[in-house]
């Protein structure tokens, strides 16, 4: 039988990567994050860095670019793998840094521990990242391979047990995959939730015999960046996830919408069809079958609309992306009028997952209506910044103030904003809402892309309402009037409550308005739109309050209700900092010495306040804005 | 905004070389937008209305497309091109103060680019890098934790840039006429 074929081709691909990975293991390797976010912090700097010093010393040791490892806060960061220690990873490098690492560890043997953040493998002598609090609520899947292997090599992955899913798969029938994938209850991971296995079933049941695949990475969230981050990191993960879908439903084209934005993203993912295209991982009769399946990747242009399935679709066609009323749901009609299963980067990527390892392995993590983990990028007023991944029901306030380590200078948490324009803002009483679709749906929130946004007490509430409807008034694709001229009246109406303008009626008015743009639209855009509003609202209605009655915004933010002042008693004559800082040459010395802003001319552009040495820390913001008497000088 | 000298015809070389190597149906109307554009920096009228003719799509359809896409530009870039991040994580921490500096010293607004194309300025939703924030891409290299201060020393780097190519440029019409 052909059944043995598969795994046996398999097989032998697999050897041949592990022995191709292992002899590259007995070498010293210095492995560098180099995704977008490493590189903006000057990873390719880094490794030219590396690369010169190993050179000038005759060292044999090998540079490699890896992806993204999560640990954001301390990029640039490299991992240094020596034989005869475990490898061990290094973070807020700096040319000196590297020139030291080098000449101690790769060409001495001190692993210099003192600048190390910890190790990758368990061993007697330094502590993992499991060691640490985050690394007890983390529980990698989907983000496992991201930052250890080389994304552009395919035996790097395979060495990993790469395509072990997809050559178990081959030797069973496509209905047996799909019912794995029901039973497994995969939860999309595009922000709504739906279940993956159902989607697919869908498409089954039509009886079209051309269909489609194509993975969603349009990821168009202001504050997430883990679809990037995965396609750079591990993008062989999303393309196996989506042949294992193709073969469920028989399918034989592919297609992974990728925003223009991210041309590592595309880069990586391109390089990488073409090796497993090579390897007969890919195209005409995969592994031996006579099951076969292509890629290929467009390249969105940009429309935040177009993360909604049926707008995608239509701008795939090549027309603006509106979306279209549904049903026909696309899996009975969709990309050129065929059944299309549409997922996002992350659903893909659990599947080759839970086929290799069963499901219920999968059904272990989480909570049981919601197995399997969540990602989320930690961003604003976190410690430690950037991505991570726990199970399902894990708490937001665990999340915050365990994983995350807290806010910065331990100030006091205000609120958190999740999913995006689409998500709510909670405030502290919410934090011990389980992570899951479900529950934070009930907050108010949406899991959404999972950006995550701490705010601390500098945050203007009405200010982050505002700048949401900003975003979402600006993307809105006009096809629902409530959408294209709702959303303008909200933000006009923000707009005039962050400058003190309204009155008592204000806020029904925007609460009213709000409710009306959620159920007057198709899409979901427009349905989610009002959500920033209305949590703020339910949560920080005084904020708004103190913007409308006292003119006064209580985190000093809104740049209409502040001004800047120089408290004289704290303002050194000698020094001229603020003067020189100023762009408009709004400060100016007064006859006693003292330094005095000229209201009219300042457009409070907070240079002073940051230039004012911290001795003197003579520069405040006051709202509402209105100058003090200057008591001093009338005494006299 | 005016073409410059030998603009038209480069135009209209690179909208027919794109042309030639694409299958003229609609689906391909956006990535030939896009290969156009990469090579151009911008989204010409005149390349529009070449594209629509080529492809016998209405010009109003491609026009509708070029400004319904973020992606699509259709003033040309300047000589300095800078992007101000408007994501979350960047407004939070005053990405609307830096945006603002650059518009008060470059004299222009968000989306427009000056006169004489040496500047440009555009905001971004959002490049990924919201742990650095507030992040400027400046001539494609991100850079994080952008304060109005530096905002300053930005447009210092760009003039002394001009200078000195004004400078080498005068030495090198001097050495050549003598």
């Amino acid at each position: 039988m052909s059944d043995q074929g598969p795994q046996k081709l398999y097989q032998a691909l697999k050897e041949k990567a592990v022995s191709l990975t292992g002899e590259k293991k007995e070498k010293t390797r210095v492995m560098i994050g180099t995704a977008t976010c490493g590189v903006a912090a000057g990873a390719l700097k880094i490794k030219d860095y590396f690369e010169n010093e190993i050179k000038s010393k005759g060292l044999e040791a090998e540079v490699v670019e890896v992806g993204c490892i999560g640990h954001c806060y301390a990029e640039p960061m490299a991992v240094i793998d020596k034989p005869g220690f475990p490898p061990i990873c290094y973070g807020y490098l700096d040319d000196g840094l590297v020139h030291r690492l080098v000449e101690d560890f790769l060409a001495g043997d001190d692993p210099s521990y003192e600048y190390a953040l910890a190790a990758l493998e368990r061993n007697d002598v330094f502590p993992t990242f499991e060691d640490f609090p985050r690394g007890v609520y983390e529980h990698k899947l989907i983000l496992k391979n991201c930052g250890y292997i080389d994304f552009r090599d395919i035996n790097s992955y395979l060495a990993e047990d790469g395509y072990a899913g997809l050559a178990r798969a081959l030797t069973g029938k496509p209905g047996e995959l799909l019912e794995e994938i029901k039973a497994a209850n995969l939860r999309g991971r595009g922000g709504a939730g739906f279940p993956a296995g159902l989607k697919w079933e869908a498409s089954l049941k039509s009886g079209v015999e051309e269909k489609y695949v194509i993975c969603n990475a349009d990821e168009g969230d202001p504050g997430a960046f883990m679809d990037r981050s995965i396609l750079e990191s591990d993008p062989h993960l999303v393309i196996e996830g989506m042949i294992l879908c193709a073969y469920a439903i028989g399918a034989g084209k592919g297609y992974l919408y990728i925003r223009a934005e991210y041309p590592r993203a595309v880069g990586h993912v391109r390089e990488a069809i073409d090796q497993a295209r090579e390897k007969g991982l890919l195209g005409e009769s995969i592994l031996g079958t006579d099951f076969s399946f292509d890629l290929e990747i467009f390249q969105g242009s940009g429309a935040f609309v177009c993360g909604e399935a049926t707008a995608l679709v239509n701008s795939m066609e090549g027309n603006m992306g509106l979306p279209l009323s549904r049903p026909p749901r696309l899996a009975a009609k969709g990309f050129r009028g065929k059944p299309t299963v549409l997922n996002n980067v992350k659903t893909f990527a659990y599947v080759p997952l839970i086929v290799k390892n069963g499901v219920d392995w999968f059904k272990e993590i989480g909570t049981p209506d919601n197995p399997g983990t969540a990602v989320f990028s930690l961003v604003g007023k976190i410690n430690n910044t950037g991505l991570v991944e726990v199970p399902m029901g894990t708490t937001l306030r665990q999340l915050i103030y365990d994983v995350g380590d807290g806010l910065p200078k331990d100030k006091p948490f205000k609120a958190v904003q999740i999913g995006g324009p689409s998500g709510g803002c909670l405030p502290e009483s919410e934090l011990d809402v389980p992570i899951d679709f479900d529950s934070l749906h009930e907050a108010g929130a949406i899991m959404g892309s999972g950006g995550l946004v701490v705010m601390d007490e500098n945050d203007c509430m009405v200010s982050v309402a505002r700048y949401f409807l900003e975003f979402t008034q600006h993307e809105s694709c006009g096809k629902c009037t409530f959408c294209r001229l709702g959303t303008k009246h909200m933000l006009d109406i923000l707009t005039g409550i962050t400058e003190g303008r309204g009155d008592s009626n204000t806020l029904d008015l925007l609460e009213e308005l709000a409710e009306d743009v959620r159920d007057g639209s198709l899409c979901n855009l427009g349905k989610t739109a009002p959500n920033p509003i209305l949590t703020t609202l339910k949560y920080f209605r005084d904020e708004y309050k103190a913007h409308i009655e006292e003119g006064r915004c209580p985190a000093l933010v809104c740049r209409d209700l502040i001004l800047y002042y120089i408290e004289p008693p704290r303002c050194s004559k000698l020094c001229n900092v603020c003067v020189g800082s100023c762009p408009t040459e709004a400060i100016f010395t007064r006859e006693d010495g003292l330094k005095e802003i000229d209201q009219e001319k300042c457009v409070k552009c907070d240079n002073c306040l940051k230039a004012c040495p911290a001795e003197y820390d003579a520069v405040v913001k006051l709202s509402p804005p209105v100058l003090p008497p200057e008591k001093e000088k009338k005494a006299k | 905004m005016q073409y410059v000298e030998g603009e038209k015809e480069e135009i209209l070389s690179c909208v027919e070389e794109v042309l030639s190597n694409s299958a003229k149906d609609r689906e391909n109307l956006i990535p030939i937008l896009q290969k156009v554009q990469a090579r151009l920096g911008y989204l010409p009228t005149l390349a529009m209305e070449k594209i629509a003719s080529g492809l016998n799509v209405p010009a109003a359809d491609i026009f509708g497309l070029a400004t319904f896409y973020n992606q699509f530009r259709l003033n040309p870039p300047g000589k300095h091109e800078v992007k101000v991040c408007m994501g979350t994580a960047c407004y939070m921490v005053g990405g609307d103060i830096a945006l603002e500096s650059f518009e008060r010293r470059m004299g222009i607004k968000e989306g427009e680019t000056s006169e004489d194309r040496l500047y440009g300025l555009e905001r971004v939703a959002c490049v990924g890098c919201c742990t650095m924030a507030p992040v400027v891409v400046i001539n494609e290299e991100v850079e994080g934790k952008v304060t109005p201060t530096r905002v300053d020393g930005i447009m210092l780097e760009f003039e002394d840039m001009e200078k000195k190519e004004a400078a080498d440029k005068q030495q090198g019409e001097e050495g050549g006429s003598q």
